[in-house]
């Protein structure tokens, strides 16, 4: 065997290793394990087999998803009801009641879509919030095209931001006037969170700023105090605040609706949030750089501007999606105060007698819709993070 | 000699000239003063000109101010209390302490388990298995991407859409599932048990010094002698002992079907059981990163030293990473458990009664806003300043010393 493989190796053109003239003895080659140890059986040897333990609780593990995917497919798929027929005015839901516990109902959603979507936006003026959340997704993905990161993209925004608000409430250019109230579904979510954000960064680089600074310890004292203070409590509190205790705030007869007091709250809480992150980027930031731009003789202004807030913000890309990601989930909790978000849109959809007892089918579309967002900003969140980290390696 | 005095690198080096405060918007301090008066000052009427809006529409409405009321009768009905409460008895003060406990049981039942599920999804994430991996990334993606408050409304629809009491799930005697929540038997509360909770104490004491002596010992030896006999007989046998000296009272209280509900036992109602389940999996999908990545901020080489020495993989695990890895776990992992106590204020929306709800009852009640929303934010600050506290002393006690 050895010879035959000594052979090989010559054959092959490898040289006997030699030293000094001193031919050592040929290395005989092993033979090659008996099973794969590559390729997908080898892979799986590994990976899934690699011990007794291990073994037991890949077949377990396998058995349990295997069931569950057959029990999910047959529900979801195979024994579903996905459209009712449509009477008018009255919905029969008698086909999901036929397959209760056997398939899923998706037609809950087939037949609410709208009203789920956009919640009482008036029924023929619905093109107007669909366009809104295109708008929206269409700014995102601007937005998160590094080919566009220039000053011109803050005129996008200003330009799509104003269009969004002439869209909902309309009352211009033979566009029928829409109160606050009558909003609902995936534009009020996409509002709270996309306005709350494009309010909150600019006051929470201020905040952060204050908190960070030296000479001013009034000023600093003031940031330390709002930071921690919104920090401390849960957001539901705020939201209180804004429901019941902002008219008492307000000269009387001023009464602003409720969606823009949502909105004020939901941007004070982000904003002390957000100023942290902001923080973290100022702190990360080598002193070098302060004391180079203070050596060149920079106004506080233009230090800010043109040194340290470029670099800084940079730095903190990847925290700031996580936490743009945090607040897109918390504008659900609007829900607790009655405003009518893709949430609480999706739960009317449920108060009514027909669809009763389809929550699950419910809860699962709409936590695909946020889970949709979430998962593309938590990607786009790492591929920054790894472009980035290339950029600081180098 | 002369020399060396006159050297001039031995004159004591002079202070700065002290520069008096120019008036003038070229010197810093004069800017910096102008600044934080003026900043100040705008926050202060802003403020000033809130309050006086406020105490005018107070005065207008005729609403009280002041904390009188939690002296009042109550009058809410509360479903779970901790501590003896009735309606028409209790003020509202007691309530709301009511509502504290009950904030206070979701959180560090909630914090205990999301710890517990959490480190063992961070770890599992990182397994040799390739299932178990997939497995543990699915479970973190998928929930860390769907609002809490959703998964909430979720658990309790699923809780409340269990059979009734009649049909329920009755796996083993004694425990019922159904969608009057969990029951499940208890022991009677007997006052001898005051000595039993003692002796555990105690035992607990002894353990510790067990413990201590044993590191002694083998830092001395190199053998760490076998505590596990004498340990166990100071947690258990000595609450047994203190059991059996006391008569060994016992009388278990089972859960029965009476009529339409059940009579008897411990019960978990279906608000706090969805409630605590829903917030320990959504925060443990946190931690489950949180452990992950510190555990990868230990150096490869510490598992492939602690290997060379001998270790299995669980020992290395235990005693060698997790101790490092902790000190970069900890600061995360605070401000995952004042997420989950502040997020156990979404209790309002599945109808469980902790201070939010119970505060904000008594605000639509009184009409005292104020006052009804300043104590939530109390209560809060308080929990997450004193969780503050805790992991900070905890982050400072296990923190590397250096030389």
């Amino acid at each position: 065997m050895s010879q035959s493989t000594a052979q090989l190796s010559e054959a092959a053109g490898d040289p006997v290793p030699s030293i000094a003239g001193i031919a050592a003895a040929p290395i005989a080659v092993r033979p090659p394990p008996g099973v794969a140890s590559s390729g997908p059986i080898g892979w799986a040897r590994k990976n899934l087999f690699g011990s007794i333990l291990s073994t037991i609780v890949t077949l377990l593990l396998a058995y349990l998803l295997v069931t569950l995917a057959i029990k999910a497919f047959s529900w979801g798929v195979l024994h579903a009801v996905w459209y009712v027929p449509d009477l008018g005015n009255a919905t029969d839901s008698s086909a999901c009641r036929n397959v209760q516990g056997v398939g899923a109902c998706w037609a809950v959603m087939t037949d609410n879509y709208r009203s789920m979507l956009f919640g009482r936006f008036p029924y023929d003026e619905q093109w107007r919030p669909a366009l809104v959340v295109a708008l929206f997704i269409g700014l995102y993905i601007v937005s998160a095209m590094r080919r566009f990161w220039r000053k011109e993209l803050l005129l996008i925004w200003a330009a799509t931001l104003i269009v969004i608000g002439v869209l909902m409430f309309g009352g211009v250019l033979g566009l029928s006037y829409v109160q606050t109230d009558s909003w609902g579904g995936l534009p009020i979510t996409l509002i709270l969170s996309t306005f709350g954000l494009a309010l909150a960064f600019p006051l929470s680089v201020l905040v952060a700023l204050g908190r960070r600074s030296t000479g001013m310890p009034a000023v600093k004292y003031l940031c330390v105090v709002y930071v921690e203070l919104i920090r401390g409590v849960p957001l539901i509190t705020l939201l209180f605040m804004a429901s019941v205790m902002f008219p008492l705030f307000m000269p009387a007869g001023f009464n602003p609706d409720k969606l823009l007091r949502a909105q004020v709250a939901f941007i004070l809480f982000a904003a002390a949030y957000l100023a942290e992150v902001v923080r973290g980027g100022l702190q990360s930031l080598p002193r070098g750089q302060y004391e180079a731009a203070d050596a060149l003789g920079l106004s506080y202004f233009h230090k800010t501007i043109f040194i340290i807030l470029p670099q800084a913000l940079r730095m903190v890309i990847p925290p700031l999606v996580n936490t743009f990601i945090g607040f897109f989930k918390d504008t659900s909790l609007v829900v607790i105060i009655g405003i009518f978000d893709l949430l609480l849109a999706g739960k009317n959809v449920l108060a009514l007698p027909a669809w009763q007892a389809y929550s699950t089918e419910m809860y699962i579309v709409l936590a695909g819709i946020y889970f949709v967002f979430c998962y593309v900003m938590a990607r786009y969140s790492r591929g920054i993070e790894r472009d980035l980290g290339r950029s600081i390696r180098r | 000699m002369s020399v060396t005095a006159s050297d001039p690198r031995l004159t004591p080096t002079r202070q700065a000239p002290r520069k008096s405060l120019q008036f003038s918007w070229s010197d810093p301090r004069f800017r910096s003063i102008v600044w934080q008066i003026i900043i100040v000052g705008a926050v202060a009427a802003i403020i000033w000109y809130l309050v006086s809006n406020t105490s005018r529409n107070l005065e207008q409405r005729h609403i009280a101010t002041g904390f009188d009321y939690l002296g009042r009768t109550a009058g809410i009905p509360i479903g779970e209390t901790l501590l003896p409460y009735s309606p028409s008895v209790n003020t509202y003060g007691w309530a709301m302490l009511i509502g504290i406990l009950n904030t206070l049981r979701v959180a560090v039942v909630g914090v205990v388990v999301a710890t517990i599920l959490g480190t063992l999804i961070g770890i599992a994430r990182l397994s040799n298995n390739w299932l178990v991996a997939k497995l543990a990334a699915v479970y973190v993606e998928v929930i860390r991407d769907i609002p809490v408050l959703l998964q909430l409304f979720f658990w309790y629809t699923v809780c409340q859409s269990l059979p009734g009491p009649r049909q329920s799930f009755h796996p083993i005697p004694g425990v019922f599932l159904s969608n009057r929540g969990l029951k499940f038997p208890f022991i009677d509360w007997h006052d001898s048990y005051v000595w039993v909770l003692l002796a555990f104490a105690v035992g607990i004491v002894c353990a510790v010094v067990i413990s201590r002596k044993a590191t002694v010992k083998q830092n001395a030896v190199g053998v760490r002698p076998s505590t596990w006999p004498l340990t166990l007989g100071a947690l258990i046998g000595l609450p047994l002992l203190a059991w059996l000296a006391t008569g060994a009272p016992f009388s278990p209280d089972v859960p029965e079907l009476k009529g339409f509900n059940f009579a008897g036992g411990f019960s978990i109602s279906p608000e706090y059981g969805a409630l605590t389940f829903g917030l320990s999996i959504y925060t443990a999908s946190y931690i489950a990163e949180i452990v992950r990545s510190g555990i990868l901020a230990v150096a490869q080489g510490q598992w492939e030293a602690a290997g060379a020495l001998g270790l299995r993989n669980s020992t290395t695990l235990r005693r060698v990473v997790l101790p490092q890895a902790l000190r970069v776990i900890i600061p995360p992992m605070t401000s995952q458990f004042l997420n989950l106590t502040k997020n156990s204020s979404l209790a309002v929306a599945i109808g469980y009664q902790d201070i939010v709800s119970i505060a904000s009852t008594t605000l639509n009640q009184t009409g005292q806003a104020i006052e009804g929303i300043a104590t939530i934010m109390a209560v809060y600050l308080t929990i997450s300043l004193s969780i503050s506290f805790i992991m900070n002393w905890y982050n400072a006690r296990i923190a590397l010393v250096g030389r």
